[in-house]
């Protein structure tokens, strides 16, 4: 991956876009999801998608916005701040979902309860594209 | 190896705190200058464990890990009436010193991280005469806030997964797995409400901004060191504080987060190696 500040959101997207099945290569992560259905909107500031997850599986994932569809919680972050979380090691500061809140660089939004009950899922299934993100927009 | 027997003693002392007595449980390691190791808030002693097996370290100290009241193997005082636990800046300095007073040490070298950091600031800022180094691993004499702790203790949220899952993203990526893990561990076994009321003290009580001038490192060296990938205590909380202490000594350890002790401890080692040789060498020298 070339410089974060090259990044296009439009290779941010697409690796969103892959996530879910990510996901399903992830036995472990499912089974630590395992009683979390919620719908939550996820993704780059700008180009979020709403996401619905039951029993731990992504069972939807459409680009928002979509008419009055409603969510529990919302995490967007910069695409900058994506692009240096997936970096293999990530930077400091950008390594974990909350130093990217208390940078500025991603915004917490909504009832926050079911991603707290269930941060290290969170924290881990939006690091699932850590290893093949090349999004490099040169 | 299978059969090995790690030169680590667990043992019980009964500390006079605060007028009530206590049943502190410590291991230590060793022999020579006595080094008192202070682990971070809702874990405990056991963060320490590498450097108490660490034979070239206990040739010349020895190395002391206690858990702190309502942490590991020390149980909460008797009169606890379950009410909510808070540590204040007060009691955790009277906790420190009477231990070692209890177990009669000759000026201890304090070394504490995360609030066993702050409370290092506060025991140079204090009681310098009483040590003879002390150390403070992620320390600053305040920090912004990350996280609301009210959601540390709730009956609906799961408080051994919330307090890990939160703590997880202060270790460095490049720990090893299984250090990581068993850092996280400590986290998911504390006590209900102790890592928020520990809290307390780092968030409420303990602010030192404004109070680290008055620290003397003539009196009583200071060594500051901080990894790179602590967002709680970042490098520059560091640095600010010690550019406010004459003196103190400022070390930025790279691929290490909040737990430098335990969550790498080959890592750690790199860099606490010169500190203890420094601290001998003085030792020896008067």
């Amino acid at each position: 991956m070339s410089s974060a500040s090259d990044v296009t959101d439009a290779a941010i997207v697409q690796a969103f876009a892959a996530i879910p099945a990510l996901l399903d290569r992830a036995p472990a992560l499912i089974a630590r999801g395992r009683l979390l259905d919620c719908e939550c909107l996820l993704g780059p500031i700008n180009h979020p998608f709403h996401v619905t997850i039951r029993a731990g599986r992504i069972v939807d994932l459409t680009p928002a916005p979509v008419l009055m569809r409603s969510w529990r919680f919302s995490y967007r972050a910069s695409t900058v701040a994506w692009a240096e979380h997936w970096r293999a090691p990530p930077r400091p500061g950008f390594h974990d979902l909350l130093a990217l809140t208390k940078r500025g660089e991603a915004m917490l939004e909504g009832d926050l309860h079911p991603f707290m009950a269930h941060l290290q899922y969170f924290k881990e299934l939006l690091a699932l594209p850590r290893h093949d993100f090349v999004g490099s927009g040169s | 190896m299978n059969g090995a027997i790690e030169p680590i003693v667990g043992r019980y002392v009964h500390v006079d705190i605060g007028g009530e007595m206590h049943r502190i449980y410590f291991e230590e390691s060793g022999a020579g200058i006595p080094l008192v190791c202070l682990h971070t808030a809702g874990a405990d002693g056991r963060q320490w464990r590498h450097l108490l097996a660490d034979e070239e370290f206990t040739k010349n100290f020895r190395i002391i890990a206690f858990d702190m009241p309502w942490h590991g193997k020390s149980n909460p005082p008797a009169s606890w009436d379950g009410s909510e636990y808070q540590l204040t800046t007060a009691r955790y300095t009277e906790t420190i010193r009477a231990f070692c007073r209890t177990l009669k040490m000759d000026k201890p070298v304090v070394m504490g991280c995360s609030i066993g950091g702050r409370i290092v600031l506060n025991l140079a800022i204090d009681h310098a005469d009483e040590f003879r180094a002390l150390i403070g691993l992620e320390a600053a004499d305040f920090q912004a806030p990350w996280y609301d702790t009210a959601w540390l203790n709730r009956p609906d949220v799961h408080g051994g997964e919330i307090c890990a899952a939160l703590v997880s993203g202060l270790i460095a990526p490049q720990s090893p797995d299984a250090s990581r893990t068993e850092t996280l561990w400590a986290y998911k076994q504390g006590g209900p409400g102790v890592f928020k009321g520990d809290l307390y003290f780092y968030r409420v009580d303990g602010d030192l901004r404004g109070r680290v001038a008055r620290i003397d490192t003539k009196v009583c060296p200071l060594f500051l060191l901080t990894g790179e990938y602590d967002f709680s205590c970042t490098p520059e909380d560091t640095k600010r504080t010690a550019a406010a202490i004459g003196g103190a000594s400022v070390t930025i350890m790279e691929q290490l987060g909040h737990f430098p002790m335990s969550e790498n401890p080959e890592q750690f080692r790199r860099y606490i190696s010169p500190v203890l040789g420094e601290i001998l060498k003085q030792s020896t020298q008067t």
